[in-house]
């Protein structure tokens, strides 16, 4: 009996340590990401990986943007501690990162942190220290149907104006055979038509706020920015633009009914793609238009980035996994299974150096300029007291950023005039933003 | 004459029927005839013949494994309901036959709750899930979900044990019948098509609950409602496999309304012609 219940005893006790050895032993990442296509080829290559770090496991939670924001920021705020790595933008880390809730990043030597393109490892450090390592980053850019421009005789210049992309958007129109002059952003939303709108009116010379923070939305850029907006779109745009996002325009881009498209550089890796886009030999890059005289590009910069709330257990193997997944080896790796187009963009100086890439990727060149010319630091030509490019980087921009948005998509859609869409505009960000106790 | 206005008229009722319902079930067969596109094909804009092709649902099979969510979706659905029917049968007995004059206050009181808009208690639910370690456990949800619908299932419960005349339990009690023995032997078998339709419909809601599911899950707990989310995206046309993880998410319930289809409307309409 004794000698039964000392083995029984002795085998709880090897079971015991042996279940520390094993939970020391085995972390588990819970990895929250977006459906994007780079997203799901980083998930796809976690085999790699894991086989590298046997100690660790992956386990990914893909969700859609917005529910994904809801439920990190719900966590975050409540130290819940369900993810290990999360994947959010320019706009999340810099508010995030103050706050504390993200871990700084100590990457090591060999990843060689200078290599970062300058613009977007700015965007993601506070007081000098990277809280979230670039996965692919994008600014924005033209892209224009080279066939159709040749048809109607028209040349779109490497870094046009505003007067040259509607002059071209006009004489590429021809609504009877459903082909529209120029397709820009519509659908209500702070990271939708106000990307695009936000990065139009920095490239006119306006500026969300002034350094008092009062809203500008009465000044004479704006009023320019919103009342050229609104006309390119109702006399050469496509139908139900109102409800347009990016993929939206994307659809109608691939199928050939768009000849001027400007949004994020990422999208010219699926345009150029003969798999899923119809006009994908005939596609041109060109940057960012300005308003004649204004030496701003619209300084749009976004990076879906990697980074480790605070509240995470496995800080250690959460390092390690974003190493791994934003390092050059990870390009490569990339490379060699899909081939160099299918690389994430825009993070890495290298990639652009490299012949292979710059080969396979004709857009290369065009979205590292782009990038580049991006200042988030001073979004508009005039003083402002805020950062970030298309968005301006404060908690309540998300909210001030969505009513805004309702009020332009609404004047697009015809209910209203971009005067009334203006007025709104301020009265709404006005009081906002004296509630939130910006303006005394 | 009459006969033949008769007959156009049933024609033309059966005619606009056919519509409503058509109307109705078009965006599912869409989504059906969509996961069966290739992803250009379902990007080029309307048209009702696919190529037929599985590709999306191999992809999607690929990318995600859809066997987790689904076991996760059947043991929340039908364990938050079997729960519900436990808590609210004997709930739904008092208030039908032992009334008092605060019952249809209480039955008021419990449909108040689902007014209430679910993110309004997202961040205090979110806590106590957190501190009690239910975060991402079936368990958690389960209790959550039989929670959120258990006014729903008193009230339809209550609704048809008020059909069962007192007088019979009454005699049961005569013949000396526990409380237990009432309930289970004489109420349940005569109540058993209101409670099948219960539990129907109830499955099918928390089937397709897709707030607290996605809210309170990661990994282990996650359903097809976290599973259909994943496939949405920001930047990139996955309308084809999003349309496949939706049939492959919808299909079950939409096998189990189709043979249960009797029940459903019997539950539905029951009590509406009173």
């Amino acid at each position: 009996m004794t000698t039964t219940l000392r083995a029984l005893l002795g085998a709880t006790a090897l079971c015991a340590t042996a279940g520390i050895a094993a939970a020391q032993d085995n972390v588990t990442l819970t990895i929250a990401t977006v459906n994007n296509g780079d997203m799901i080829r980083m998930q796809g290559l976690t085999d790699e990986f894991t086989a590298a770090n046997p100690g660790i496991q992956v386990e990914w939670v893909t969700l859609e943007e917005n529910i994904l924001r809801e439920r990190v920021t719900t966590d975050i705020a409540t130290q819940g501690g369900q993810y290990d790595v999360l994947t959010i933008g320019t706009y999340e880390v810099p508010i995030w990162a103050k706050q504390g809730w993200l871990v700084p990043l100590e990457l090591g030597e060999a990843y060689d942190v200078d290599d970062l393109i300058p613009a977007v490892r700015d965007a993601l450090s506070v007081d000098g220290k990277l809280y979230a390592a670039p996965f692919y980053a994008e600014s924005a850019m033209v892209m224009y149907r080279t066939d159709l421009a040749e048809a109607a005789g028209v040349t779109i210049p490497d870094a046009p104006t505003w007067a040259d992309i509607r002059d071209a958007a006009a004489k590429m129109t021809d609504k009877s055979k459903e082909q529209y002059g120029i397709c820009l952003r519509g659908k209500p939303g702070w990271g939708e038509n106000m990307g695009f709108i936000t990065a139009m009116a920095n490239s006119y010379g306006a500026r969300w706020f002034d350094t008092d923070w009062k809203p500008q939305f009465d000044s004479e850029e704006w009023k320019a920015t919103l009342t050229d907006y609104l006309s390119m779109m109702n006399e050469y745009g496509p139908p139900g633009a109102s409800s347009n996002g990016f993929n939206e325009n994307l659809s109608l881009f691939q199928q050939g009914k768009c000849a001027i498209w400007i949004d994020a550089t990422v999208a010219a890796s699926f345009v150029t793609d003969p798999k899923t886009s119809t006009v994908a030999d005939s596609v041109g890059f060109a940057q960012f238009p300005n308003r004649e005289g204004v030496d701003n590009r619209g300084n749009w910069l976004w990076a879906w980035s990697l980074a480790i709330p605070t509240s995470s257990d496995a800080q250690e193997a959460a390092q390690t996994f974003i190493a791994w997944a934003t390092s050059k080896e990870y390009s490569e790796l990339v490379a060699e299974r899909e081939g160099w187009r299918a690389v994430p963009p825009g993070t890495r100086t290298s990639l652009y150096e490299n012949p292979e890439y710059q080969a396979e990727a004709p857009f290369a060149a065009m979205t590292i300029d782009s990038i580049n010319a991006a200042n988030t630091q001073k979004a508009s030509v005039q003083d402002v007291p805020y950062t970030g490019g298309q968005f301006v980087a404060i908690p309540e921009f998300q909210g001030i950023g969505t009513a805004v948005g309702q009020q332009f998509s609404a004047a697009l859609a015809g209910q209203m005039s971009a005067e009334d869409a203006l007025a709104a505009a301020q009265s709404n960000t006005t009081r906002e933003m004296t509630r939130a106790g910006y303006i005394k | 004459m009459a006969r033949a206005t008769s007959r156009n008229a049933r024609i033309g009722w059966t005619v606009a029927a056919w519509f409503v319902a058509l109307l109705i079930f078009f965006p599912i067969l869409y989504t059906i005839i969509t996961s069966l596109k290739t992803e250009q094909e379902a990007i080029a804009g309307f048209d009702l013949i696919p190529s037929f092709t599985l590709e999306s649902f191999q992809t999607v099979q690929s990318q995600n494994n859809y066997f987790r969510p689904f076991t996760n979706s059947v043991i929340l659905a039908v364990g938050s309901t079997l729960l519900a029917l436990i808590v609210a049968i004997p709930a739904a007995w008092a208030m039908a036959f032992s009334p008092t004059k605060r019952t249809k206050d209480i039955l008021m009181w419990m449909l108040s709750t689902k007014m209430m808009p679910a993110v309004a208690v997202l961040v205090p639910i979110y806590l106590i899930f957190l501190w009690t370690g239910l975060m991402d456990t079936r368990i958690g949800l389960t209790i959550l979900l039989m929670l959120i619908n258990l006014p729903i299932v008193v009230w339809m419960l209550y609704t048809y044990f008020r059909e069962i005349p007192g007088e019979i339990l009454e005699a049961a009690r005569m013949d000396g019948a526990t409380l237990r023995d009432e309930i289970l032997y004489v109420l349940t078998p005569m109540a058993i098509p209101g409670i099948a339709s219960t539990l129907l419909l109830n499955i099918i809601l928390a089937w397709n609950e897709a707030f607290w599911t996605i809210q309170l899950t990661t990994t282990n707990a996650a359903p097809l409602s976290a599973f259909i989310a994943s496939f949405s995206s920001p930047q990139g046309l996955f309308w084809a496999k999003l349309s496949a993880a939706s049939v492959m998410a919808i299909a079950p319930i939409l096998v189990l309304g189709w043979f249960s289809q009797k029940q459903l409307v019997r539950g539905l309409t029951f009590g509406a012609v009173k």
